[in-house]
């Protein structure tokens, strides 16, 4: 079995962001990087489906610029057993159609039986790439998804996907497919010293692919900050228990911390 | 060349301890000071990742990275909390590398591997309730019974010496030099918990560390093969030496790792701590302290980096690590105290971690070495006084562990 995990190098979520001087995109120049955070929870399903079956392989695949790559080493410390870094300088100024096209071509003879992404990424959140490379291989794909019935792996997988208004829904789908995974669903595991080590060993193929080739119906006219704006809201009206309620609500919807 | 530059292994190993630290000691870790809880299973994790081990050679069941990886993950762990490290400094600087250096292979087989493999934990027996800095004023004893030796002491200020398996012990062998406080008299032996006469104790309160095990062990006619001395009999002073050596550089590193913590917490409340209408960043006071913050840790970073470096390349390090551990100690109780005062008063309490930085910190300016014993050192040093110590055997450089481990 062969599953293909796709990773996205993201900004550090701590970064102080800065707009750059075209206005396209962020300054990325001078600011810290980390794997985006649903593509790390897409990693773990991945390995734990692996280790669920007793066999297979975890193919970690990302398209960024150089730097991108120590998502990869990340990855391969963590237990994939090998990497594709398709190598582009400025990945964040490729529309979703184009970024999708391009890992297809670069994924395409891998024929994996699943490919896993993160639900959408933490800068650009688009939330297509993953849709849209589906449609490009021919294969099905489920979004959102947050739970896989590992025990079902064979032809077809079983899956819950999440709805709106908390409902959710299981599905079987036969394979190959291509599946959207949701944060915060799993304990993601630590690269252990041993995996730091082994992952010296491990092979990252690089690709070097003709993103012009492929046209863009959608370009960024400008990025800007939002205008910040303070607001004070009374809860409850007058009534402690009411607020209360009200604020845990606002706590989960509005400011999802909890 | 001079490099300054982390290896891709460093920094995977840094982020690794860093997001383990995140995730299993940083949520509690407020709660488990308060109570002076010890959470025994965060070390089965820390073995499970390998960072019991970290220096330790694959070959004898460790991770296989070098010295300086043992400070990265020192710096790290006390930047969380202090009693990871010294879970760190107790088993790792002060004992296994020296069943490294000093054990027969039938020792490192039978005490090095699983303790590197952290499935025994280990500490280290030197202080005693009447000597710390005086070590030739210990009273443990061991006088020759056949093949065997029988022990006797007791041992205090023992960090995880109500938990450890495997402890170190240093004694008199020779009563005729212990009069003359001649230390070619004293020996090390290999201790288990589970040997007949052995007891041990908890210490109770204490200024910080308070999520640490800080203890005391007693030995009463404690029978032990020959096979458990470490090194030849007399070299006792020697191994202690050695070993403290290990433990200055592990306690180096951490300290520098409460420098960052108390800068960067000092960082982000100043950004954040509105006052006359400005964040308090904005003022000049604040700023100076922030600089001094800054300032100690890069210069206390470069101090264990090159004691760090300096063990990697098998070169004498016993002055490198004297000053690492001394400035880095000192100047992390400023910067703790410091950052208390970015904190205003909020910083005096326990919803900001600084004032558990303070607390924690100040145990290490007093032992591996107390202030006073590093400032002596260090002019004799200067003086042409005090040599680097001559010994039999020397810590392993890290070139030829990796070519013995076949890496």
């Amino acid at each position: 079995m062969k599953i293909i995990v796709l990773m996205k190098q993201v900004a550090n979520k701590d970064a102080i962001l800065r707009i750059g001087k075209d206005e396209k995109w962020i300054d990325e120049s001078d600011i810290s990087h980390q794997t985006n955070e649903s593509d790390g929870y897409a990693l773990e399903e991945a390995l734990r489906l692996k280790e669920a079956k007793g066999e297979g392989e975890v193919i970690v695949c990302t398209l960024g610029a150089a730097s991108a790559k120590t998502v990869l080493k990340d990855a391969l410390a963590r237990g994939a057993d090998r990497g594709i870094h398709i190598i582009v300088n400025e990945p964040n100024k490729l529309s979703p159609f184009q970024i999708a096209k391009t890992i297809a071509d670069a994924i395409g003879e891998e024929s994996a039986d699943l490919i896993f992404t993160g639900l959408q990424s933490d800068d650009a959140s688009y939330g297509q790439t993953g849709v849209i490379l589906a449609e490009l291989l021919g294969i099905p794909h489920a979004t959102i998804v947050i739970d896989l019935d590992r025990s079902s792996l064979g032809e077809s997988l079983r899956l819950k996907r999440e709805l709106e208004s908390g409902w959710y829904q299981w599905f079987t789908y036969k394979l190959p497919a291509l599946l959207t995974i949701q944060s915060g669903i799993s304990q993601i595991r630590y690269a252990s010293l041993k995996g730091i080590m082994a992952a010296k060993k491990k092979e990252i193929r690089d690709v070097t692919p003709g993103v012009e080739d492929y046209a863009s119906a959608q370009k960024i006219e400008k990025v800007y900050l939002p205008l910040k704006t303070k607001q004070t809201q009374m809860l409850g009206d007058g009534d402690a228990k009411k607020g209360a309620l009200e604020l845990v609500e606002k706590l989960k919807t509005e400011v999802r911390v909890l | 060349m001079i490099d300054f530059e982390l290896t891709e292994e460093h920094l995977a190993l840094q982020k690794t301890v860093r997001e383990f630290c995140q995730g299993e000691v940083a949520p509690y870790i407020k709660e488990w000071d308060e109570k002076s809880h010890f959470e025994r299973s965060v070390f089965d994790k820390m073995a499970e990742l390998g960072l019991l081990g970290v220096c330790i050679p694959e070959q004898y069941g460790g991770a296989g990275f070098d010295y300086i990886s043992l400070g990265l993950v020192c710096e790290e762990l006390e930047a969380c909390d202090t009693f990871l490290r010294v879970a760190m400094s107790v088993h790792v600087g002060l004992n296994s590398l020296s069943l490294l250096t000093w054990g027969t292979e039938e020792q490192k087989q039978k005490y090095l591997v699983p303790q590197a493999k952290g499935e025994k934990l280990a500490t280290f027996g030197l202080t005693e309730p009447n000597a710390g800095s005086d070590v030739v004023g210990m009273r443990s004893n061991a006088r020759r019974d056949g093949d065997d030796w029988i022990l006797n002491g007791e041992k205090m200020w023992i960090s995880l010496g109500d938990v450890a398996d495997h402890f170190l012990f240093f004694c008199w062998t020779d009563a005729e030099k212990q009069k003359n406080r001649d230390h070619s008299g004293m020996s090390c032996f290999i201790v288990e918990r589970a040997m007949p006469g052995f007891s041990s104790g908890t210490l109770h309160g204490k200024l910080g560390i308070k999520a640490g095990n800080t203890g005391y062990f007693s030995l009463q006619d404690v029978r032990v093969p020959q096979a458990n001395m470490l090194g030849n009999e007399g070299e006792g002073f020697k191994i202690a030496m050695f070993s403290l050596e290990n433990g200055r550089y592990t306690v180096a590193s951490g300290a520098t790792g409460v420098i960052r913590a108390s800068r960067d917490a000092s960082v982000a409340y100043a950004n954040t701590r509105e006052v006359q209408n400005q964040k308090i960043a904005n003022f000049q006071l604040v700023k100076q302290k922030i600089a001094d913050m800054e300032a100690d840790y890069e210069m206390a970073h470069l101090l264990w980096l090159k004691c760090g470096y300096l063990k990697n390349e098998g070169k004498p390090s016993a002055k490198a690590a004297s000053l690492a551990k001394w400035q880095a100690t000192i100047r992390s109780e400023k910067a703790a105290s410091m950052a208390i005062e970015v904190h205003g008063a909020n910083g005096y309490t326990n919803d900001y971690p600084v004032e558990r930085y303070l607390r924690n910190c100040k145990a290490a300016v007093i032992y591996e070495g107390t202030r006073d014993i590093h400032t002596i050192m260090q002019a004799d040093w200067a003086l042409g006084l005090k040599k680097e110590p001559k010994a039999r055997v020397v810590l392993p450089p890290y070139q030829t562990v990796s070519k013995e481990a076949g890496a």
